[in-house]
């Protein structure tokens, strides 16, 4: 089906030259374009069950029809994309046979790239029609177990309260872990046979806390220094701030391995040059670290530092396993009491509030620092 | 005139590698010593040994008369009194320019901030910089960043300063800047002690130029006898293939 016809250009010299065969793409565009069609109408159908399911389930908001609407229409453009590239690759195949050689092959490649956009929005109308079927699933029993937003939104006031205390936890612990993991960071590199000792216990400290699931750190330190009576932790406390300080401690312990092992690498990473001439200019030691070396490794570490932030803000749930009142405890609380998993998905959206502006942020704050300091 | 800088019977080892092998040499003051000689020969790892960025392994460093290495040395003070250029700058690329040459007066000699900005105004004023002060090092060309590590080196008001072949990696069209500025330094009186390839230079602003080879001196002497008339073979040999290489 496929137009195929060789070609061949006639040189100035007079020698005719085998130019290789011309493909239009027909063949290509049609199999794009019935399965741009037959994608269309899957995510037309998942929506429908979407929209049906919402009838018989919990009543969804009325904003979800208009979405749904905009999704049909929006799934159009698959095989728009489609119907062009088959109407490209005839247009190419007519200039070939006119021996308007180039232009037939500038028209193959814009078929081409029709049938390019067909996979890639075609892959994403896929993801939709799946998400809208598994949604719509076990007579909407999906939807309405993990994504009520009634619920969500009944409960928000006692959600946000939980959030308070994981944002009071990431807080104050990264705070304390950036001191501490650079103290042990600095401890690492301290030269000389002196320091030998103290430097193999930075390094057992770091593979051991690196090595523990922080889960088993925080059950240890929450449940086991009040119940040995360690202070300050076991007297004139309430409850909930033991809590928080023994929780804050055990991430602290656990991170600090993690952000220690980082500012290591970032200092290895300031080339000894850079020491050199710091050192020639007659600072000391320390001050060398302190305006050199420190600044610079703080730059190249930062995107894998906050990665290791993010990690953080989001295992201050596992402090709800615990007892803290914290989001992902007030959440399994609401669980229990409505037989409904979605305050916990309430309690996912509120980390995600905070974590994914925290990503962006860091981005462009490492961006910035290169537009400054680096050239074009 | 006594002898500024002297190196006697210097050795170093990179472990088992010897690669100085008996230095001694004098450097009298207001005078400038090219040290010339094939890559490896020494010249690089002696200059580092001056200001103590590496320890030698027998025998002795005098600045003015008194000694500068080995144990006991107050190693801050000697690099306040030598300042050292390298071949790869090394400005420190997270400060701007001004900060780049104020941070050691104001961090080592405890400058007040805007007596070091004074002084760094004077020096960038000097090589035409003054206005670049707020850029960061990576904005600059090669040549202006070594000016600039000249000028943070002068900042300090060392009484010697060691170059280290800092043309080789410039370009060649900026070269001739930053050989002009140091040419400047030696006609007002500084005490310099440079590495370098460029043989013209040298036989311009050198009242002594060495040859070292293999981590000895092959021989020494003022530039125009060592370029007209070198007495060691080894020496020809250098200088001819400096020549068949169309540098010099």
């Amino acid at each position: 089906m496929s137009a195929v016809v060789s070609s061949s250009v006639t040189p100035p010299g007079g020698q005719r030259r085998k130019v290789s065969r011309f493909n239009s793409g027909l063949t290509r565009a049609l199999i794009a374009e019935v399965g741009a069609v037959i994608l269309t109408v899957f995510t037309w159908a998942g929506l429908r069950t979407f929209q049906n399911s919402l009838e018989i389930g919990a009543p969804g908001p009325q904003i979800a029809l208009g979405i749904e609407i905009a999704l049909g229409l929006l799934v159009l453009i698959v095989p728009a994309y489609g119907a062009r590239a088959i109407v490209r690759s005839r247009q190419a195949r007519h200039l070939a046979f006119e021996r308007r050689i180039l232009d037939a092959r500038a028209a193959a490649e814009d078929s081409r790239d029709d049938v390019l956009w067909v996979v890639g929005l075609g892959l994403v109308a896929a993801i939709v029609a799946n998400g809208t079927f598994f949604l719509a699933g076990h007579h909407a029993r999906v939807r309405s177990v993990l994504f009520n937003w009634d619920l969500i939104w009944r409960f928000r006031v006692a959600l946000f309260h939980g959030f308070v205390w994981n944002v009071k936890l990431f807080l104050v612990a990264e705070v304390l872990v950036l001191v501490w993991a650079l103290f042990v960071a600095v401890i690492r590199q301290l030269p000389g046979r002196a320091f030998g000792p103290i430097r193999v216990i930075a390094i057992v400290y770091a593979d051991v806390f690196r090595g523990i699931p922080t889960i088993i750190v925080i059950y240890l330190i929450v449940f086991g220094f009040p119940l040995a009576g360690v202070e300050p932790f076991a007297s004139h406390m309430s409850p909930n701030t033991q809590l928080f300080w023994l929780g804050t401690l055990s991430l602290v312990l656990v991170y600090g391995a993690y952000v220690a092992e980082v500012y290591r690498s970032g200092l290895e990473g300031v080339h000894w040059s850079q020491s050199a001439a710091a050192r020639s200019l007659g600072l000391s030691q320390w001050q060398t670290l302190r305006h050199v070396v420190i600044p610079q490794a703080v730059r190249r570490i930062l995107p894998p530092l906050l990665n290791d932030f993010v990690a953080l803000q989001k295992d201050t749930a596992l402090v709800g396993l615990v007892g803290l009142a914290e989001i992902l405890n007030i959440s399994s609380i609401l669980k229990s009491q409505t037989f409904n998993l979605s305050p916990v998905t309430g309690a996912a959206a509120f980390f995600l509030i905070v974590t994914i502006p925290f990503t962006r942020l860091v981005d462009y704050l490492i961006k910035r620092d290169k537009a400054r300091t680096q050239a074009g | 005139m006594s002898t500024f800088l002297e190196l006697i019977d210097v050795h170093k080892y990179f472990g088992d590698n010897e690669v100085l092998r008996g230095v001694s040499l004098g450097v009298e003051e207001h005078q400038v010593v090219c040290l010339i000689g094939p890559s490896g020969c020494g010249k690089s790892t002696l200059l580092r040994c001056v200001n103590a960025l590496e320890m030698i392994q027998q025998g002795e460093i005098r600045l003015d008369g008194e000694r500068v290495s080995g144990r006991g040395v107050d190693l801050n003070a000697l690099r306040q009194d030598v300042g050292i250029v390298f071949q790869s700058f090394n400005l420190f690329p997270h400060m701007s320019v001004l900060d780049n040459v104020t941070l050691a007066p104001t961090k080592v000699l405890k400058l007040h901030q805007s007596d070091a900005v004074d002084r760094a105004h004077a020096l960038l004023d000097r090589i035409g910089m003054w206005e670049k002060r707020d850029d960061y090092p990576d904005r600059l060309s090669g040549g202006q960043q070594q000016r600039v590590a000249i000028v943070r080196a002068l900042a300090m008001q060392p009484r010697l300063m060691l170059l280290d072949e800092i043309t080789s990696a410039l370009d060649p069209e900026l070269v001739a800047e930053v050989l002009t500025l140091v040419g400047e330094l030696a006609r007002e009186g500084m005490t310099m002690l440079i590495a370098t390839h460029e043989m013209g230079f040298a036989r311009d602003v050198a009242s002594k130029v060495v040859f070292l080879y293999a981590g000895q001196i092959e021989e020494a002497g003022p530039p125009d006898q060592m370029f007209r008339d070198p007495h060691s073979e080894r020496t020809r040999t250098f200088l001819r293939s400096i020549i068949e290489a169309k540098r010099m």
